[in-house]
């Protein structure tokens, strides 16, 4: 009997979770570059907390934003070189939704760690303890977001032999707006404002991307494997 | 009934496959012959789907196979010169999520294809710490695993032993008998016993 297509999505997580798990150092670089991006800051720019208070929305999320950019490298490289993509492409199944779920799963292991461990460099960029919730909570967003427009290009640079600077190319003039209102959202939270504006700016564009990726990645790949 | 009619691609400049036709009736097997370089790969990539042909249509039990694309495909497996496992898990694990994502499958299944293949003795190992002929033989089990009427084989005999080569044409008589299709590029003769099969030698047009 077929399996049915959110069964196969599921299926498609459990194996991606279960390989990350297996090789934990792919998920780590990331995370630990966006680390050093947000403590050098204070070192070279100033000690001074209220002016690195000022600096803080702008290095948090450039910082997050390359860090995702180096993570979207690993989405769908490891799976087009060993003929796995192929097999999903082959599979009878909705390759949507197996994209859609190898996304999910990429935030989850690389954007939401790195929107939880935001608040240790947000100390040292002199951000508030009371904003540090909306910062968590705008760059998780942002960071789906980000996975999700980034599945597109890494759809389209499967074929592309040294892939990465391109990547960052196409990925770089989408997530512009990601990064305007998700620093924005920072922004009021460190001086008290309120965040929901930017936010549900933000969250309009992951709906958007929920919604217009998935398909747009599938047929990248599907471009990618010829 | 899988049938090609006048298959023409083009690979940047190349004119690879020239006009290709072939049909094929349930329990018939196509064997594909031909230089390296002739087109073998590509005519079976074609067949799946993953290029598209200039010119030319593939067509099963009569509706063309790119308008019924996801219908196609379960019924169709495709099997190229790299085994497609992923090298971290276990040789039970892949086949338990690329043949779960395609239909439902119990372990007794997937025991039963190891055991027929000769890939039980090694398949909890890790991927990465088999030989090539090893990974082949799981990777022939998911081939059986996935019940399609439609076999596409790239080289299935690379890396193995003769052992091995025997198996694979073992399994193909099978598929034959069970009023399967196979479609398989081959280097080495493969020793067939049934008469059903189409030899189809590229590049020479």
């Amino acid at each position: 009997m077929k399996t049915r297509p959110l069964e196969a999505a599921r299926l498609v997580m459990l194996r991606d979770l279960r390989l990350a798990f297996r090789k934990p150092s792919q998920l780590l670089q990331p995370l630990m570059f966006f680390m050093i991006v947000a403590t050098l800051f204070p070192l070279t720019l100033t000690p001074e907390l209220s002016r690195l208070r000022d600096a803080a929305p702008g290095v948090l999320w450039v910082g997050a934003l390359l860090s995702s950019l180096l993570a979207l490298e690993f989405l769908f490289r490891d799976d087009a070189q060993d003929g796995t993509l192929e097999q999903f492409a082959l599979s009878g199944q909705s390759l949507t939704w197996m994209l859609f779920a190898k996304t999910c799963v990429h935030w989850l292991l690389t954007g939401l760690p790195l929107a939880l461990s935001a608040p240790v460099a947000a100390v040292g960029l002199g951000v508030p303890a009371q904003a540090m919730w909306s910062v968590v909570a705008s760059l998780a967003l942002g960071g789906f977001a980000l996975s999700l427009i980034g599945a597109i290009s890494a759809g389209l640079t499967l074929g592309a032999r040294r892939g990465g600077v391109l990547l960052s190319l196409l990925t770089l003039p989408l997530a512009v707006p990601i990064l305007v209102f998700g620093a924005d959202a920072t922004q009021r939270a460190i001086t008290g404002g309120e965040i929901a504006p930017p936010m549900y700016l933000l969250g309009a564009i992951a709906v958007l991307g929920v919604t217009l990726a998935p398909l747009a990645a599938a047929a990248a790949v599907r471009i990618g494997l010829e | 009934m899988l049938s090609v009619a006048g298959l023409h691609l083009w690979r940047g400049d190349r004119h690879v496959l020239r006009g290709v036709s072939f049909t094929a009736e349930a329990g018939h097997c196509v064997l594909l012959t031909g230089k390296n370089g002739a087109g073998k790969t590509t005519l079976l990539r074609a067949v799946a789907g993953l290029l598209d042909p200039e010119q030319g249509e593939v067509t099963w039990r009569g509706a063309s196979a790119r308008k019924t694309r996801d219908d196609f495909h379960t019924e169709l497996v495709y099997l190229g010169h790299e085994a497609p496992l992923k090298g971290d898990l276990t040789g039970r694990e892949n086949l338990r999520y690329a043949i779960g994502i395609r239909r439902i499958v119990t372990g007794a299944e997937i025991d039963a294809a190891l055991v027929r293949t000769a890939a039980q003795p090694f398949a909890d190992r890790p991927v990465r710490t088999l030989s090539a002929g090893q990974r082949r033989r799981v990777a022939l089990a998911g081939v059986l695993l996935a019940g399609a009427s439609i076999w596409l084989l790239d080289e299935p005999t690379t890396n193995l032993d003769s052992d091995g080569k025997r198996l694979v044409a073992g399994l193909i008589e099978e598929q034959l008998a069970a009023g399967g299709i196979v479609v398989a590029a081959v280097h080495q003769d493969l020793d067939l016993g049934s008469g059903r099969i189409v030899n189809l030698e590229l590049g020479t047009t």
